[in-house]
């Protein structure tokens, strides 16, 4: 892709956490301190008016992916380019705060991403009154009726409390407020793992009929390879805090390289209940605290050897796909097995 | 209820929707049905109602006026309360030893008590929240320091900190205004010994509610941090505080009491229910026990109606409880 259409360009980017024991402690006990690298120089493109996804196990650094990208969290390294400008380089507020008007964020849990003691109508107000977008209370009142409306929710509800709707309904609200400002680009982090299937599927075609919309770019955070078959255009695959495979959706379901997104597509129930043999999942993510040396999936992987034990390998380019792994540079993985797609969540919404 | 509202007629309509739907949300609520379940509570409840009634209405409901030198009459001195001998109808709990009608004392008394009670309350909520909020939103170094100087404070008892204020209240401020400065005084130095518990609790829950999505939503909006501490965090650390508050006030009116039977409290002119205790405790031995014994009883009555209330708050409103 054209360095054009890129509006979001992540180049390197890391976070360390402290996870060090206290001052005191490490000083008696000749400790040093302990960092945990949740992302680890991960770079990748996200094309204007896409669907990003990132995928992968609990822990592997996806969230906090979508925290540096929103500027919840200070990257330790890299940078976070948002339409040619480095995000954690803009040091006043003032020059943060065209970029907060542009992005915005949908949060896993929708009982706790809303505040109970607010009304959805200030709720959803909140993006517009604190960018002065509109004034006035009446313009207001009628932009939020307007947003309810295009989430799916009445006009009234807006005088409600969050207590009063559902899980799928308070969702709605998140997508409404984040709407509210008129951004381009949103981030969603796991914004249907606490949703029931069928409201799941509501949420994702409601998603995918607003980017049509008004245009958006999505990063999608999830850990539902159906759901990320269902609203992706570029799917990656992240394991302890890297990117072990990129592709475009189709590629990446239907000619998958890495052994990781191999394990995982293996991993996914059909409904055709076709008795085929799968490899089951084997092992377990290690401690990110002390990830395994060279490529950190080695421990788990059928086709390790000695070269992957020691060596980090780097992402390379495999026709459509970039992928990070020595044993396919080596031509030591077997043949790609086509694997089924997942069942299509959105087809009952 | 109304569905849509649109037009000019919308504002009033909407908050009177507002008003009523919040009324009828408080008596449908789970709190207001386990305070009719209680019965102690709702005579705490009846209770602390007449006491304030009776306090802040004491200029029109008691007898005499008491803060008025001029009605008192010396030959009324040390009347026995109606039902022993000597007692007049007039004066139903006695006299004390200015004539003064020991009823119409209390009342006023008690009306002092509560003032000071409530402002320093609010004195200390407002001190404690505010630190509790910044020690846990901002955390680091400032909750470091913040919570020390509240170890400091905790470390002093509230009277001692009474007594060395007014010290300092006495040596700098000239004789004349002493007296009028002495009420604020007192609510500044019981303030000071009460802020402590509500700047931890306010802290603890701040620390729990600022990793809470909304908090993370509306930082990614851009809202500034005093605007997050004020508009979101705050109304949702706001529960456990209206309990201490309750509980402190407690506290407060006895804390005021001690000071003014120590001697430290408000001007005599004006006196409280712990000056009244003081006063009347110079005659105990010499058999006029009632001018003692009924401020001292008030005292009582009005602390546990409080307390009992406050209880009764605490579980209510405690989630865990239920």
């Amino acid at each position: 892709m054209s360095a054009s259409d890129v509006l979001v360009r992540l180049s390197s980017l890391g976070k360390d956490f402290d996870v060090s024991p206290p001052f005191l402690n490490r000083l008696l006990e000749r400790e040093d301190r302990v960092l945990l690298k949740a992302v680890d120089s991960l770079s990748i493109d996200i094309p204007k008016g896409k669907t990003f996804s990132l995928v992968g196990e609990s822990g592997c650094g996806k969230s906090t992916v979508a925290k540096l990208v929103v500027g919840l969290y200070r990257p330790s390294r890299g940078s976070i380019v948002y339409d040619g400008i480095d995000m954690p380089t803009l040091k006043t507020q003032a020059d943060v705060e065209p970029f907060r008007k542009r992005m915005q964020m949908i949060f896993q849990d929708p009982y706790a991403s809303l505040n109970p003691r607010w009304r959805v109508s200030d709720i959803i107000a909140e993006p517009i009154r604190a960018h002065r977008q509109i004034t006035g209370k009446r313009a207001i009142d009628q932009r939020v009726a307007e947003l309810l409306v295009q989430v799916g929710l009445a006009s009234a509800d807006g005088v409600k409390f969050p207590h009063e709707f559902s899980g799928g309904q308070r969702q709605r609200i998140s997508i409404a407020r984040a709407l509210a400002g008129q951004p381009e680009f949103l981030v969603c982090d796991e914004p249907t793992s606490a949703l029931d299937v069928s409201i799941q599927a509501q949420i994702l075609n409601l998603m995918t009929r607003l980017q049509r919309q008004f245009a958006l770019t999505y990063l999608f955070i999830s850990h539902d390879l159906a759901v990320v078959y269902h609203i992706s255009d570029f799917v990656g695959v992240m394991y302890l805090g890297r990117l072990v495979e990129w592709a475009d959706k189709r590629t990446l379901f239907q000619r998958p390289w890495h052994p990781y997104t191999r394990m995982l597509l293996d991993a996914i129930p059909d409904l055709e209940l076709s008795g085929r043999q799968r490899s089951p999942v084997a092992g377990e993510v290690p401690n990110p605290i002390h990830p395994p040396s060279g490529c950190h999936f080695h421990p788990r992987c059928p086709h390790a050897n000695e070269r992957c034990r020691n060596e980090v390998p780097n992402l390379v380019r495999k026709d459509t796909s970039e992928v990070a792994c020595h044993a396919l540079l080596e031509n030591r993985l077997p043949e790609v097995t086509v694997t089924g797609e997942p069942a299509d969540v959105g087809s009952g919404g | 209820m109304v569905a849509t509202v649109t037009g000019a007629e919308q504002t009033t309509s909407t908050w009177l929707w507002r008003f009523r739907d919040s009324v009828r949300r408080f008596f449908d609520s789970d709190v207001f049905y386990s305070f009719r379940r209680s019965p102690v509570t709702v005579l705490a409840f009846v209770t602390a109602v007449i006491i304030f009634v009776a306090a802040f209405g004491a200029p029109v409901l008691a007898p005499f006026n008491t803060n008025d030198v001029a009605t008192l009459d010396l030959t009324d001195a040390f009347r026995p309360p109606v039902w022993m001998e000597g007692g007049t109808s007039e004066h139903l709990l006695g006299t004390d030893d200015q004539g003064r009608d020991v009823l119409s004392a209390i009342m006023f008394g008690t009306q002092v008590s509560l003032v000071v009670g409530f402002l320093s309350v609010i004195f200390s909520m407002v001190l404690g929240v505010s630190l509790g909020l910044i020690s846990g939103y901002v955390g680091g170094r400032i909750d470091h320091v913040i919570m020390r100087i509240a170890d400091v404070q905790l470390s002093f008892p509230a009277v001692l900190v009474a007594l060395l204020l007014f010290g300092f209240a006495k040596a700098v401020l000239p004789r004349g205004v002493q007296d009028a400065v002495a009420i604020y005084v007192l609510i500044v130095a019981i303030g000071l010994s009460n802020w402590v518990q509500f700047a931890r609790t306010v802290r603890g829950s701040t620390m729990v509610e600022k990793n809470k999505e909304y908090v993370q939503a509306a930082r990614v909006i851009g809202r500034t941090p005093i605007a997050i501490m004020v508009r979101h965090v705050l109304p949702n650390v706001m529960g456990p505080v209206l309990v201490i508050a309750t509980i402190s006030l407690a506290i407060a009116i006895i804390t005021e009491a001690t000071l003014s039977f120590l001697g430290v409290g408000v001007a005599p002119t004006q006196p409280s229910l712990g000056t009244l205790i003081r006063f009347g405790n110079n005659f105990l031995f010499s058999g006029e026990w009632w001018m003692t014994i009924f401020p001292g009883i008030a005292l009582v009555i009005l602390a546990l109606a409080v307390n009992l209330l406050g209880d009764w708050m605490r579980d209510a409103l405690n989630p865990k409880l239920r």
